[in-house]
């Protein structure tokens, strides 16, 4: 009891300035925010509030960067939009900061007004209000709003307004039936949509930077070639022309191209890594040696590429210049390295590691170095980065058995502190998750 | 619909097996289904008669001896029936990622098209595809699935 005292006015010194998180410092203690009722004067506006209350909350406690005062315990029930809460109510319950809103219909459409008070203060510290054409865009509004209230405490960007394109997967695990499906970041059915009808057999699908675009790998005709997927008009186009395997594609930061792997029929099916140029449709190879080069990912400033290969034995990851020079290996541990990632912040890569019969999911420091474990289990897959840069997402699958049973793959959400790991629910299995930029 | 009819042909094949030996698997199987005579230049004739699989070493695209003498023995079949075309599927097992195991059945598929093609069969009649680890002929996460997952399979295409 005297403890959580002590780390109770700790807190409260400290609250001068928003919360400096730092990805360095490793098990952040949660922070307590109370989120009053959102209140609205009818039935309609008073539905919306509950809805966009749970989205914040949601939001703001998956992050492991807060957590949500129960509500039970508040003391004050007035809407705090324009009323100033009486702090010293809201410091016995031991919030730190103090969310109130209100929903209102208008001219215009739903009217939403959002205040944020650092409690020890006693201080509005954020003052919000939006209004949208109609209910559709409520869920964005709640994420929206998580993204302000976790960056003015953490001083972080937030990653809330984003969403996650993946594949969701049914049926036995020799004949899996796999579609293109795209969801909100927190996995919510509401947001949940399929791009694919699960004719063809999809994988692999990366947003590109401009949030329009998604390239993938579907085997139309029973051709394995990359494709992209436009979010706004739904269509599908093959990219480039090639007579082999094209796979594994990524965009670059300008979104103006896909680097990727083809396997060309003329080189011994050898994979090699290529970028295509989508206005010009120009292509250029980027390596060439015996080796498979494969899993391209570029470096946020478009200067580097990290890849695969396996040109000195077993797959390891190296790094070359946008341009196919300079090719440095950067892995150094035991163990088979595949799917790296570049990080959005520009200073770690993210990998698997297949060693002593587990897959690891790690991040090394761009030249190799600082190697750290995030998560290990028999089978995990596809990291992707969250958009600012503190979190991953990847797939977990179980063992199988000889009887058809097993083999459950699901999605999930970890700090890359390796703490506050959560599964992001799908309706059905789901694997190679990527997440889009802030929308 | 063929290269479906073989798949499924090939899965009942391995899965009603104790991990005997796959050829041997695959004729029990395939005979008993058909219950009668196989008809000769078919895919079931391929199976029964010749093998239709070659299986190949953890991360490695080379043909073992006894995978070149099953190949030969479908470059003769080929020969005797000169209307037949085929589809190579590569195939890995699951402990690998999945854009590594793509080009790593690619890579199988092209050793047993191009063996092929060099015993003399007009690459005109063949195709190859990767399927990666998405198509396990045998559903497990052990060494016992894994060899039967490591193959390249030879499909009747007409």
């Amino acid at each position: 009891m005297i403890r959580k005292i002590l780390v109770f006015l700790f807190f409260s010194l400290n609250a001068n300035a928003a919360l400096e998180v730092t990805i360095a410092q490793g098990k952040v203690e949660p922070t307590p925010i109370a989120i009053t009722q959102i209140f609205g004067a009818d039935s309609d506006t008073a539905r919306y509030g509950n809805t966009l209350r749970q989205i914040i909350s949601n939001n703001l406690t998956n992050s492991g960067l807060f957590y949500t005062v129960n509500e039970d315990l508040y003391i004050q029930s007035d809407n705090l939009v324009e009323k100033v809460p009486r702090f010293e109510d809201w410091k016995l319950v031991k919030a730190q900061f103090l969310l109130s809103a209100d929903v209102s219909k208008t001219d215009k459409g739903i009217r939403l007004r959002m205040r944020l008070y650092d409690v020890f203060n006693a201080k509005e510290i954020e003052k919000l209000q939006l209004t949208i054409p109609d209910e559709n865009l409520i869920r964005r509004v709640g994420h929206t709003v998580s993204d302000i209230v976790y960056e003015r405490i953490t001083g972080e960007t937030g990653y809330f307004d984003t969403r996650i394109v993946y594949v969701s997967e049914i049926g036995p695990l020799d004949q899996r039936v796999k579609r293109l499906a795209i969801m909100d970041q927190d996995g919510h059915l509401d947001s949940h949509q399929f791009l694919t009808d699960g004719k063809n057999l999809v994988l692999t699908p990366r947003f590109a930077p401009n949030k329009q675009l998604i390239t993938y790998m579907e085997y139309k005709n029973n051709l394995p070639r990359v494709y992209i997927y436009n979010l706004k008009t739904g269509e599908r186009e093959i990219v480039g022309d090639f007579p082999g395997m094209t796979f594994a594609p990524r965009f670059s930061p300008d979104s103006q191209s896909v680097v990727m792997s083809f396997s060309d029929p003329n080189n011994a099916a050898n994979s090699e890594i290529y970028l295509m140029d989508l206005n010009t449709r120009s292509r250029s190879r980027l390596t060439n040696d015996s080796g498979i080069d494969t899993s391209p990912s570029f470096s946020p400033d478009g200067e580097k590429i990290v890849f695969n290969s396996d040109r000195g034995g077993s797959p390891q990851l190296f790094i070359m210049d946008k341009n196919g020079d300079n090719i440095k290996r950067i892995s150094k541990g035991k163990g088979v390295y595949g799917n790296p990632v570049w990080s959005p912040r520009g200073d770690l890569i993210a990998f698997t590691k297949l060693t002593q019969g587990n897959f690891h999911i790690g991040v090394m420091d761009i030249n190799g170095n600082n190697e750290r474990v995030i998560v290990r289990d028999f089978a995990l897959e596809s990291p992707a980065w969250s958009p600012n840069g503190r979190y991953l997402i990847f797939h977990r699958q179980k063992r199988s058995n000889l009887d058809g049973t097993g083999g459950e793959v699901t999605i999930h959400f970890i700090d890359i502190t390796g703490y506050n790991e959560r599964v992001i629910p799908t309706p059905r299995d789901g694997s190679d998750p990527a997440w889009s930029p802030l929308l | 619909m063929l290269i479906v009819a073989g798949f499924f042909l090939a899965s009942c094949a391995a899965t009603n097996t104790e991990q005997g030996g796959d050829t041997d698997a695959a004729s029990a199987s395939a005979s008993s289904s058909s219950g009668g005579e196989i008809t000769a230049g078919t895919q079931e004739d391929l199976i029964v008669n010749v093998g239709d699989r070659v299986f190949f070493e953890f991360d490695s695209s080379e043909l073992t001896v006894d995978a070149q003498a099953t190949l030969d023995a479908q470059a003769a079949w080929l020969m005797q029936y000169p209307d037949t075309n085929i589809t190579v599927e590569g195939h890995a097992d699951e402990r690998g990622t999945r854009e590594y195991n793509l080009a790593l059945g690619d890579k199988r598929a092209f050793s047993v098209y191009s063996y092929l093609a060099q015993a003399g069969i007009d690459t005109n009649r063949m195709e190859y595809v990767s399927w990666g680890k998405e198509r396990p002929e045998v559903i497990g996460s052990d060494e016992t699935a894994y060899s039967q997952n490591r193959r390249g399979v030879t499909l009747v295409s007409n």
